[in-house]
């Protein structure tokens, strides 16, 4: 049986496709009635809907939603929520859309993460690049302040919401949430060593939430049919549904709204038309660029985010599920990936600001026929000073994940590629085409 | 010298004036096609800062340009999706058919988000995907003879 998309994020925007930003459809189709109906309720029992729901952050680290906003210190104010729009995990490409194509319901959700909270200024760090996404959510922004449903008693609540949009300006390493912080303080993107956790010392080192844009967009749907409705879809701690923004080699690439616990090959296959060019597959990354790798053996893995972390070393990460064929070289893969983590490292630790580089340099000589026979070991021993043991779920000297993301490439070609790469090296040519 | 545009609304969105930096970069930069020094300076002096401090966090962010640039910026992403549909030979056609253009400046970016689209350019920040070099060519064209409304410098809408 062919699986059928679950769409309750991506809900108005399939369903609107040539209007679903507009305030004439959103009002159409429903749009802030979840945030009336919160307003409704004490913000403890939002919080418990949320609970209920098992919601887990969309941004990669999959941390549970409400668990992260009780970490809040009580009655400390200002509080601050800030929701990250910096998209930039290559090939995942699901809050653009959300930003692009519904920034009423993010604006929604966060009216409804911010009641709840007690927050009353909220910002949004859109990446820079997104010019028609910052200037789409500017508009909604303004128009529900122009429609009282957010701004100075929003709702008719006696409850206070400013929310202002920032954009970026070209840099991955915001996406890291407190590299997002030191950012929006108008600093260059450097990460902050913690503790102190954004809820207890964030911006302004006050305390604050940050949320990713899809797990703030998905609270009008989890109001709206309540936190049980949605638990009960998913499987074991994966709840509910996630956007998977599938690319590579596929016949139909696109985002997908899922329930959780479907597998890689029903997203491949059922979704995405299948593989483009000569299969089988030949390997696909499965949650962004910092994931390790799988390949066609793993197809029927499902799509929940502790298995595939405990089971095969890998994460759901951001949802993004890159599929490549037999044409394609794992090493010209693993190092464009290598140029990427070198060129968008911030260079405040030096294991990721030297090891990237290496990274990159020993990977450029090897797809350019003059490695060494050593020099996968040497990528592995580079890898060893960012991330020992090279594990996964992995160690870090860093203070951010970003170096130990640049390692996921170089052990995933020693696991499943090292004969391709050293045909490379020993015999001076590429098995691809 | 004209002021920085909306200055005042900008600083007033932010508790702390320094957090007005990045959004006053990108104003400086609309005004004068890429951020000068004078304009770092402009900068500066709204939020009570050295003109060194802001040139630090400038100078951290690919999409602020330190040198003038042609009034198109065409940047080809050649990630991982697009690298296997044709991002690569994409950039090489459009470097070498802009290559003397003063009025178009061409360059490599990372993962722009709209793989689904690949291979992906954006010209002043508009997306245009699904790109070959003949059709990415025609666009580029469109634009110079006005027939799309370019964004600005920084993606502002005109």
């Amino acid at each position: 049986m062919t699986a059928s998309e679950t769409r309750i994020v991506t809900k108005r925007l399939r369903e609107r496709p040539d209007d679903s930003w507009t305030l004439a459809a959103v009002k159409q189709t429903g749009g802030y009635d979840s945030l009336r109906k919160a307003l409704a309720m004490d913000p403890p029992a939002i919080a418990e809907e949320v609970k209920a729901s098992g919601l887990r952050g969309r941004g990669g680290a999959g941390f549970p939603t409400a668990t992260k906003w009780s970490f809040l210190p009580a009655g400390v104010e200002p509080r601050y929520l800030v929701v990250n729009s910096d998209e930039a995990e290559p090939s995942t490409f699901k809050d653009r859309m959300l930003v692009e194509r519904d920034p009423h319901q993010l604006v929604e959700g966060i009216a409804i993460a911010s009641y709840t909270l007690k927050v009353h200024h909220a910002f949004v760090y859109v990446r820079g690049e997104f010019a028609l996404g910052a200037e789409r959510l500017s508009k909604a922004v303004a128009e529900a302040r122009a429609e009282g449903l957010i701004g100075p008693n929003m709702c008719g609540s006696g409850f206070d919401l400013e929310i202002t949009v920032h954009r970026g300006a070209g840099a991955y390493i915001c996406g890291e949430e407190t590299a997002l912080l030191n950012s929006l303080e108008g600093d260059r993107g450097f990460p902050r060593i913690r503790p102190p956790f954004p809820a207890i010392a964030g911006l302004y080192a006050k305390p604050t939430v940050v949320n990713n844009v899809e797990t703030i967009s998905t609270l009008p749907g989890i109001i709206e049919m309540g936190g049980e409705a949605y638990g009960a879809l998913g499987v074991e701690r994966s709840r509910g549904t996630r956007i998977f923004s599938l690319s590579g080699n596929v016949n139909r690439p696109g985002n997908y709204e899922l329930e959780l616990g479907l597998t890689f090959r029903q997203l491949i296959d059922d979704f995405g038309g299948g593989l483009a060019g000569p299969g089988p597959v030949k390997f696909f990354i499965p949650g962004g660029a910092s994931s390790q790798w799988l390949t066609a053996e793993h197809l029927d893995v499902p799509l929940d985010m502790d298995l595939v972390t405990q089971q095969y070393g890998v994460m759901l990460g951001s949802g993004a599920v890159m599929v490549y064929n037999q044409d394609v070289c794992p090493v010209r893969v693993a190092l464009r990936l290598a140029k990427f983590f070198a060129h968008e490292s911030c260079g405040k630790c030096t294991p990721c600001r030297e090891g990237t580089g290496w990274i990159q340099k020993v990977l450029y000589r090897i797809e350019h026929r003059e490695g060494r026979p050593t020099d996968l070991d040497l990528l592995l021993d580079v890898g060893d000073n960012i991330s020992p043991g090279l594990n996964a779920p992995f160690s870090q000297t860093t203070i951010c994940p970003l170096g130990p993301s640049a390692v996921s490439a170089i052990v995933s070609l020693n696991k499943f590629f090292r004969d391709e790469v050293m045909a490379h090296v020993k015999e001076g040519k590429c098995r691809a085409a | 010298m004209t002021p920085i545009p909306g200055a005042g609304e900008i600083l007033a969105r932010y508790p702390s004036k320094r957090s007005a930096l990045m959004p006053l970069l990108h104003a400086v930069q609309e005004r004068d096609g890429y951020v000068t020094e004078a304009g770092m300076e402009e900068v500066a002096d709204h939020i009570g800062l050295t003109a060194a401090e802001v040139l630090g966090v400038c100078s951290f962010y690919s999409m602020f340009k330190r040198s003038p640039q042609g009034k198109l910026l065409v940047s080809v992403c050649t990630s991982v999706s697009c690298m296997v549909n044709g991002g690569e030979e994409l950039l090489a056609a459009l470097r070498t058919r802009y290559a003397d253009d003063p009025d178009v400046t061409v360059e490599e970016v990372e993962c722009l988000a709209a793989d689904d689209g690949a291979p992906v350019m954006q010209v002043n920040y508009e997306f245009h995907e699904r790109m070959t070099p003949a059709e990415a060519e025609r666009i580029v064209e469109d634009y110079k003879a006005g027939r799309i409304t370019a964004r600005g410098p920084s993606g502002v809408s005109r």
